[in-house]
């Protein structure tokens, strides 16, 4: 028997009230790319909105306009070395407790486990570099800026490394 | 995040997303969905557990290799091993979001619209 996943499970009754509001309906066609060869033959590339970025080498991401205006949530993206130590990762999101992330990277953008993976054969192998977005996009969410330019612009960083298959993570 | 799995798969790209909310995989419209039942902060599992993130990952590499069709969702029947009270607890930040407050005084408004609704007029 199939266990059907309580989307609002671990939600704040406040905001499940609010996304139960939404009349949203899918725009088709949906996109879709098939998989172009067998995993073992796929290069990977990592994104997460879990807010993570290169401590010391990139900026955070701008809190501190979201804490003037809550509505408005910072758009842009940061990138994470794949080899990069978990003490130089970094995570700004007001929304989550990042205490679990700065401890284990993985929980959210999975490049040692990846590592293993392409190690072991399951997959191609994986980008030298990984991507992280700040999930919260202000309320009502706009996300026009992912999707017209931060969005293609990944989705074209990871063209030129030659990845084939994205995993997405949100925080 | 379900934008940014069609941003990207409209690119060209094969994606899967891993979400604790399909019910906004479907309404976006998400190319391949892995749901599965973990607080958010955590969506491959609990710091330093390997095994449990590796089996998440293989789950979801699963669904990249078996859907043959755009919208697809696949629930796993991963369980969070931590009791829902303290769960619900533990993911969320010390301080409430901002948007927290605008939240709150926006629902207050529409339960006192809603309550002169039903008032009986004259």
């Amino acid at each position: 028997m199939e266990i059907k996943v309580d989307s609002f499970k671990f939600l704040p009754r406040i905001i499940a009230a609010f996304y139960r509001m939404s009349d949203r309906q899918p725009e088709h066609p949906i996109p879709w790319t098939p998989l172009p060869r067998p995993l073992a033959e796929c290069r990977f590339g990592l994104v997460t909105s879990g807010g993570l970025y290169h401590r010391g080498v990139e900026p955070p991401f701008d809190l501190e306009r979201e804490r003037r205006e809550p509505t408005w949530g910072d758009p842009t993206y940061r990138t994470l070395p794949a080899d990069i130590r978990q003490a130089e990762v970094g995570a700004s999101h007001l929304h989550i407790n990042t205490r679990d992330v700065l401890e284990d990277v993985d929980i959210l953008l999975p490049i040692h486990r990846f590592q293993e993976l392409a190690a072991g054969g399951r997959i191609g192998g994986l980008a030298s570099r990984a991507y992280s977005f700040m999930g919260y996009q202000g309320y009502p969410a706009d996300t026009s800026a992912w999707q017209e330019d931060y969005g293609p612009r990944v989705a074209a960083e990871l063209d030129a490394e030659g990845v084939d298959c994205v995993l997405l993570t949100p925080a | 995040m379900p934008v940014l799995a069609r941003t990207l798969e409209a690119a060209g790209l094969s994606t899967v997303l891993v979400t604790n909310m399909p019910f906004w995989a479907e309404k976006v419209g998400v190319p391949r969905t892995l749901a599965l039942e973990f607080p958010f902060g955590h969506l491959l599992g609990q710091p330093y557990d390997a095994a449990q993130q590796m089996r998440v990952i293989g789950q979801a590499l699963e669904v990249l290799e078996t859907a043959h069709a755009p919208g697809a969702i696949v629930h796993s029947p991963e369980t969070w091993p931590v009791p829902q009270k303290e769960a619900m607890k533990d993911w969320q930040p010390l301080v409430p979001s901002p948007v927290m407050e605008v939240l709150a005084s926006r629902a207050l408004e529409m339960m006192r619209q809603s309550r002169r609704r039903q008032k009986p007029g004259f």
